[in-house]
């Protein structure tokens, strides 16, 4: 304290003191450069095991296996593989099986479409075996020729013969399948790439960038403008440069996003997570100590993220399961486009919103997320939030952070109070998407998962926060002050209330008591002002 | 008959404008961070705000060094003497043309009516507005100072807010009184030039 006392007297009358609140904050670091591709001491197209040919994934698999010996179990133990997570700070079970969304819903009984984004093969039913190796998918990872593609409806397998076949929501007719060259794709492995990850990443919830909002084909290759930190002629990072893996573990999760770094710069001490933005930029990254100030209070993404979805890409906003169903008057299920080309209506998923270069909702969060699970009792007298945040003002781990929030209305068991498996998928007699009838869906959903079900449902209306934390765009993009140092009804903070915020909060008393003595100052001087003008003409006058 | 005077001499007049015209920035600056209108954005305002802040403190630490040097610092000690002769020429005696009650001498050169102002100033605005001003600009540090638990940003920026309405009001006075002179440009052409025309005191 008196350290600081004697510096800020010495500054002052040195006149130097502009340079005070600079000296707290040293030079950020140098920005990244282009990353070395990375060169493999292997060529992988000479190897012996590698000679094929290939004629199923499994195959590749256990050539991979053959020198890779334990990367197979590794694989198996990550969620990628299991679909489970245990929340760090809850203690909860979650996890594509466990946890629920406004999108799709649950894999389960759907496995066999689902698990097209499932790190392993064939995973069709609950009966899967986790545990043999042989069934864990390299490629959908590893391959670098951009041909390796797991198909749709055939539980996380590739095509492995060309196919005609006729999409859902598709373009009526068919269409034919390529079915990708397996031996020339298994001598062509490689680190994975920002492609690689978004096969299943980008499309996540059923289609490009339907789901995150932040996520979406447009950063495989995207400008400086829209992701400053993938783009090739920024820092060109693929997803596992922050998304360190730890022997085959990702790291970063948005059961339990770091809400607050504070190990700072992973090097030279790593902590093995570099999803955070403090892990490059350290605490201080900015030149004006003032803008520092707000990285205890703030989120790097809030400032720096203006908009998600800004790749040319819609990202769903609303999704309402309750209006699915419904026949065109040629008595086959209806599909409706927007002007843009979106289906806004699906028969077989119902009603949906879209939205681009969205600004995101504000809020404060402390690392804890609280998620639903299918399982759990609800509340059906309000809207239902499936991943509530935690955090406040007061709150010392919590910061203000950027939010898609998803909204929509989904079916749930109106007796036993819990949401509900719905069976979507399968070529069978109750599928959703086969027969339009949600009271044999569920059924056989709940049935299938041995989930307690009433018989009866109804549709609840959800929402679910998706953290806003890729799209960063360049620093002379970021937000202005005054988007949120402003007293507009629209400012961007307009909904955290708990601080106060210079530029939009004021003492209403102060400012009548304050706005009375200037006009008072000013009137007073005029009136004074007069009268003298006006003594002086009848002074002069006589 | 009429004489001039060498009353401000040269620091005194650069101190005097330099501080006027970081007020009026700090003024101007200061209300946009308030929230009070946008004229050059939040950003650019809070720095051009910090900025004259730290300029100003830094002339004002010369200044106390002149004042003390020179012994000027005794202009600033009130007096009640001749107060309410004050008040009643303002009141009264300026519409009627009354002679002005004070006479401006090199060592008594502020009105007792001037001298109680400034002292108002000095002991109550300004310690306000800096002391809060102060822990305005070091918000960033309060965790590290230990006193983020005991001080809330609300409180330090309305007692800021309230100093500013206090000083902005004292600006308007003092600019209005200026004109009040033998001339209504007098008392400006004085602090520019350093001479001012007072009645020969007999």
């Amino acid at each position: 304290m008196m350290k600081h006392v004697r510096r800020l007297i010495g500054m002052a009358m040195l006149g130097v003191a502009l340079l005070a609140q600079a000296a707290d904050s040293p030079a950020p670091p140098p920005a990244p450069g282009k990353i070395a591709t990375a060169t493999s001491t292997t060529d992988h197209s000479k190897l012996e095991a590698l000679k094929g040919p290939f004629k199923t994934g499994p195959e590749v698999t256990k050539a991979c296996l053959s020198c890779h010996n334990t990367a197979g179990h590794q694989v198996m133990k990550s969620i990628h593989w299991t679909w489970e997570a245990t929340s760090p700070t809850t203690g909860k079970k979650l996890g594509k099986k466990f946890a629920a969304n406004n999108f799709c819903g649950s894999p389960l009984s759907n496995e066999t479409r689902c698990t097209s984004c499932h790190a392993g093969y064939g995973w069709t039913d609950k009966n899967y075996d986790f545990t043999n190796q042989e069934n864990v998918d390299c490629l959908a990872c590893h391959d670098t020729t951009g041909t390796y593609k797991k198909f749709g409806p055939d539980g996380g397998h590739p095509l492995y013969a060309d196919r005609e076949f006729e999409p859902m929501e598709g373009p009526p007719g068919k269409k034919l399948f390529k079915a990708p060259d397996l031996t020339k794709i298994a001598q062509h492995v490689g680190q994975p790439g920002r492609a690689n990850c978004g096969a299943c990443h980008f499309n996540g919830g059923g289609g490009d960038a339907v789901k995150h909002g932040d996520l979406d084909s447009s950063l495989k290759n995207p400008s400086r403008e829209l992701d400053v930190h993938m783009a090739k002629d920024g820092a060109n990072l693929v997803c596992s440069d922050c998304h360190t893996f730890n022997a085959h573990q990702p790291s970063g999760s948005r059961y339990a996003a770091t809400s607050k770094d504070k190990h700072g710069f992973d090097l030279p001490k790593d902590d093995h997570n570099r999803a955070t933005c403090e892990s490059c930029h350290g605490f201080v990254p900015h030149k004006q100590g003032k803008i520092n100030n707000h990285t205890g209070k703030v989120a790097c993404q809030t400032c720096h993220i203006p908009e998600f979805a800004r790749g040319g890409i819609a990202t769903k906003m609303l999704w309402d399961w309750s209006t699915a169903g419904k026949m065109g008057p040629d008595g086959k299920p209806l599909f409706v486009k927007d002007e843009h080309g979106h289906l806004k209506y699906s028969a077989t998923k119902g009603d949906f919103k879209y939205g681009e270069n969205v600004r995101p909702e504000y809020k404060w969060y402390n690392g804890v997320v609280h998620q639903v699970t299918i399982t759990d009792k609800i509340d059906d007298s309000k809207i239902l939030e499936l991943n509530r945040v935690e955090g406040s003002a007061s709150d010392p781990n919590a910061r203000i952070w950027p939010f898609k929030v998803m909204r929509g209305k989904q079916p749930y068991d109106t007796e036993n109070k819990t949401l509900v498996v719905n069976h979507v998928f399968g070529d069978d007699d109750t599928a959703l998407w086969k027969n339009y009838d949600y009271a044999k869906s569920i059924k056989a959903g709940m049935d299938y998962a041995g989930l307690p079900y009433s018989g009866k449902f109804g549709f609840i209306e959800t929402q679910m926060n998706w953290f806003i934390t890729h799209m960063v765009a360049p620093k002379e993009k970021a937000v202005p002050c005054q988007e949120c140092h402003t007293r507009a009804t629209d400012g961007r903070l307009s909904a955290i209330t708990d601080i106060y915020l210079p530029g939009r909060d004021s003492n209403k008393l102060v400012d009548i008591f304050g706005g009375l003595a200037i006009v008072g100052a000013i009137g007073g001087g005029l009136l004074h002002g007069i009268v003298r003008i006006l003594s002086r003409r009848e002074e002069n006058a006589k | 008959m009429s004489e001039r005077i060498y009353i401000y001499k040269r620091y005194e007049r650069f101190w005097h404008w330099s501080q006027a015209l970081l007020i009026i920035v700090m003024m101007i600056t200061g209300f946009e961070v308030h929230g009070s209108y946008a004229l050059i954005g939040f950003q650019k305002a809070v720095q051009l705000h910090s900025l004259a802040a730290w300029t100003l403190l830094t002339l004002w630490a010369f200044t106390i060094f002149w004042q003390f040097t020179t012994g000027e610092w005794r202009q600033y000690l009130p007096s009640l003497k001749n107060v309410g002769a004050m008040i009643k020429y303002y009141t009264v005696g300026i519409f009627t043309n009354a002679p002005h009650p004070f006479h401006k001498t090199v060592v008594q050169k502020h009105n007792p009516l001037q001298r109680l102002a400034y002292l108002a100033l000095l002991a109550f605005i300004s310690p306000l507005i800096w002391g809060s001003g102060i822990f305005y600009l070091f918000y960033g540090d309060w965790a590290r100072l230990g006193i983020d638990q005991n001080l809330s940003l609300e409180t330090v920026a309305i007692l800021h807010t309230l100093g500013a309405y206090m000083i902005t009001a004292f600006f308007f006075i003092h600019v209005y009184l200026t004109t009040t002179g033998h001339t209504v440009f007098a008392h400006i052409k004085a602090m520019i030039t350093g001479w001012e025309e007072v009645e020969e005191h007999r």
